[in-house]
């Protein structure tokens, strides 16, 4: 019983759902909310992310590109066409998996820089097509969008937010942790030890990669979507490179591999600038300071650093933490 | 200017830690000071926009206090750094209407930060004044949204005058990828057929571009061009200069203001002889005519600008001082830092004379300058001079 609650599986869910439950009495005002809110949104694509470059140990530095391609699409069906917003949501995140397994099947086969380029190269072309079709997408200065709305009950105010995308994270984080206990994980886990040894055994690494990357394209086309609804408004800032850049540091900042590390990485990186923001100047210095440390003295990232601390003398066969490097 | 500058910031940090413990002491000021709230793209891609606004608030708000403050109440300035990012705008005017409860907010560089938290100062019902360009922030008319800067609209109107009175009625347009660029352009569209202007040619550059001769010289082969309009911002422009002199294109060329600094003219070197763009007062200040009367406040701004800083003044710098003096102005008419009374006091404002111009807010119009606030300047020998 005991073992079975140390599993992050059954204990790091109801751990997280019991945060999510406990938080907002801390959460005193709506700034506070939104905040809280942003962080759920920005764990969503990183558990998702996660899949990818913590599990099948594949790069991308394109998921500002799906991200961006959730949101606006909503943006635009919803708000210039009129769909009713979860059509619009549905329809986008149809088409971001059909574009992801279509460009992934190709670039999914290069490894490495390649890889890494590849993806930049895609996210950059998501981004410079929202920025010059301005018809549809209102260019650089952006597009307002309608808020959520599901029969005849709109989503508005940060209160209502906060339990929606408190649900959705702990869904996000449910599904990836049975899909790596799932055969198709633990075939992504072998993936990443060894190309070569996993197709020895009779993996199918292709399928295996590509399934990832478009998990990983849902989730952050589905957290887009939701974010243009929260904030009413996208500009392509949500597209941009230095997006997608954020989005792989929470990842490696909370620990690849680890699912709630992605959950964690996202929360205290959305945090900290808002932190750090009363020192003014000092701001970016700090905000370098406070990762290097964490690199340095954390190299496997934070979650998976600490359970190490913590748990140094227990073995834990069927714990995905820490398991893949 | 360098050990100046740090020494400065390094005070500014120690006052934002003293003000951290201040906070956390929960220490009781006998009088409230009004908080001026602010979110300014001092660092990225737009941080030529946010340095001098911040910069300028900062100044300005230091001097005010000197001079014993507004309503016998100090001034507090609560500026964050929204590096031109709509989302990071978002959440910092969220923070600035629920956290910190400022009075009234002076800030966005940027149209795309400031149409992202227009929702939001709607719904908290407080007064916020934006530095950003583009005529979309007022059009249509929002309750509780006022901007400084003249529109985009206005300096097409500006240029097509010019250009009516030179008799010039074929005309070539030439504009990059930016925000500033492509909503200048559809303005532009928009209202020359009012002035009698016929846009025979459209050529657009990409971000980053370092040759433009290829637009160029189709413009050159475009029959019956009679002058060119660059409407752009940052680099381009200066090459669209450099390379139209080389290829020889003898027909006037006119800027925008989006290049109204004298950075321009530096990079853009000879080549920018001759150009002409509209733009505030403020850059010709000492060649206004002693009788002008922006001559006064111009003339202050730059002095008190120049002399604490060390670099030279900026048209964006002066938008933030117009939006700190009229919500000051505003606060002094209303007795009271009310929300509902301090818009209802700069709605109201008239004949307010700013560095943009004079200023004539009213219930439909919530920027208030004319096309009287341009000024036609052309580059003559290295500098601005005004256009007669």
């Amino acid at each position: 019983m005991l073992a079975r609650l140390a599993s992050p599986r059954t204990g790091g869910l109801l751990a997280l759902a019991v945060v999510i439950a406990l938080l907002p009495l801390a959460l005193t005002n709506k700034y506070f909310y939104d905040i809280a809110v942003l962080v759920g949104l920005n764990a969503i694509v990183c558990v998702g992310l996660n899949l990818l470059i913590g599990y099948a140990g594949q790069i991308s530095l394109g998921h500002a590109g799906f991200f961006g391609l959730g949101a606006y699409g909503s943006a635009i069906l919803a708000s210039r066409y009129g769909w009713p917003p979860l059509a619009a949501m549905l329809t986008t995140t149809l088409a971001v998996a059909a574009l992801a397994y279509l460009v992934g099947r190709p670039i999914l086969r290069l490894k490495g820089h390649y890889l890494a380029m590849a993806t930049l190269g895609l996210g950059v072309i998501i981004f410079m097509v929202i920025t010059t079709e301005d018809k549809y997408t209102g260019g650089p200065d952006g597009i307002a969008v309608v808020p959520l709305s599901i029969g005849g009950f709109v989503l508005q105010g940060e209160r209502i937010w906060y339990w929606v995308v408190g649900a959705l994270l702990l869904v996000a984080v449910w599904l990836a942790l049975n899909l790596i206990e799932s055969p198709a994980g633990r075939a992504l886990r072998a993936l990443h030890s060894s190309e070569v040894g996993a197709e020895v055994v009779g993996i199918n690494a292709a399928e295996h990669k590509v399934m990832a990357f478009v998990i990983s394209a849902v989730f952050a086309s589905v957290a887009g979507s939701l974010a243009a609804h929260y904030s009413g408004f996208v500009t392509p800032g949500k597209v941009a490179f230095l997006h997608s850049i954020e989005l792989v540091t929470m990842v490696v900042f909370g620990g690849m591999a680890s699912t709630f590390g992605a959950v964690v990485g996202a929360a205290v990186l959305t945090t900290l600038p808002q932190l750090l923001a009363a020192f003014e100047d000092y701001e970016m210095m700090l905000f370098g300071a406070v990762m290097m440390g964490t690199m340095i003295f954390m190299p496997r990232g934070v979650v998976p650093s600490l359970a190490r601390l913590f748990q140094s003398r227990r073995q834990q066969p069927s714990s995905g933490e820490g398991s893949g490097t | 200017m360098k050990p100046m500058q740090s020494r400065n910031n390094f005070k500014r940090g120690l006052a934002a830690v003293a003000a951290t413990f201040a906070l956390i002491a929960g220490a009781a000021v006998a009088q409230e000071p009004i908080k001026i709230g602010s979110f300014l793209s001092v660092t990225g891609g737009a941080a030529f926009l946010g340095d001098p606004e911040q910069k300028t608030l900062e100044l300005y708000v230091g001097k005010i206090n000197a001079a014993g403050g507004v309503l016998g109440r100090k001034l507090q300035l609560v500026a964050y750094d929204s590096a031109g990012d709509a989302e990071k705008a978002r959440t910092f005017t969220k923070r600035l209407i629920e956290q910190d409860k400022v009075d009234v907010i002076v800030g966005g560089s940027t149209t795309g930060e400031t149409m992202a938290v227009i929702p939001l100062v709607e719904a908290a019902q407080i007064p916020f004044i934006s530095l950003a360009g583009a005529v979309v922030i007022i059009e249509p008319v929002k309750k509780w949204v006022f901007k400084m800067p003249h529109t985009d609209r206005m300096a097409c109107e500006k240029i097509f005058i010019d250009m009516q009175s030179r008799k010039f009625s074929k005309v070539a347009l030439i504009s990059g990828p930016g925000g500033f660029d492509k909503s200048m352009r559809g303005q532009c569209l928009d209202v020359a057929k009012k002035y009698g202007i016929d846009v025979i040619a459209d050529e657009t550059y990409g971000a980053g571009d370092t040759d433009m001769t290829a637009q160029l010289t189709k413009i050159k082969n475009t029959a019956g061009v009679q002058a060119v309009l660059n409407a752009g911002f940052g680099q381009g422009p200066a090459i669209v200069t450099k390379n139209y002199r080389q290829i020889g294109v003898t027909v006037p060329l006119y800027q925008s203001h989006g290049v109204a600094s004298k950075d321009f003219i530096k990079l853009a070197g000879a080549a920018a002889e001759g150009v002409r763009l509209p733009a505030a007062a403020l850059l010709v200040a000492d060649s206004l005519p002693q009788s002008d009367p922006q001559r006064a406040v111009v003339v202050g701004y730059t002095k008190e600008y120049e002399s604490h800083f060390k670099s030279e003044v900026s048209t964006f710098g002066g938008h933030a001082y117009d939006g700190l003096m009229i919500a000051v102005e505003a606060i002094k008419k209303a007795g009271s830092t009310d929300k509902a009374k301090v818009r209802d006091a700069i709605e109201g404002i008239r004949g307010f004379m700013g560095t943009a111009g004079v200023f004539n807010m009213s219930p439909t119009d919530h920027m208030g300058l004319d096309l009287s606030a341009f000024r036609m300047l052309e580059v003559k020998g290295g500098n601005w001079t005004l256009v007669k």
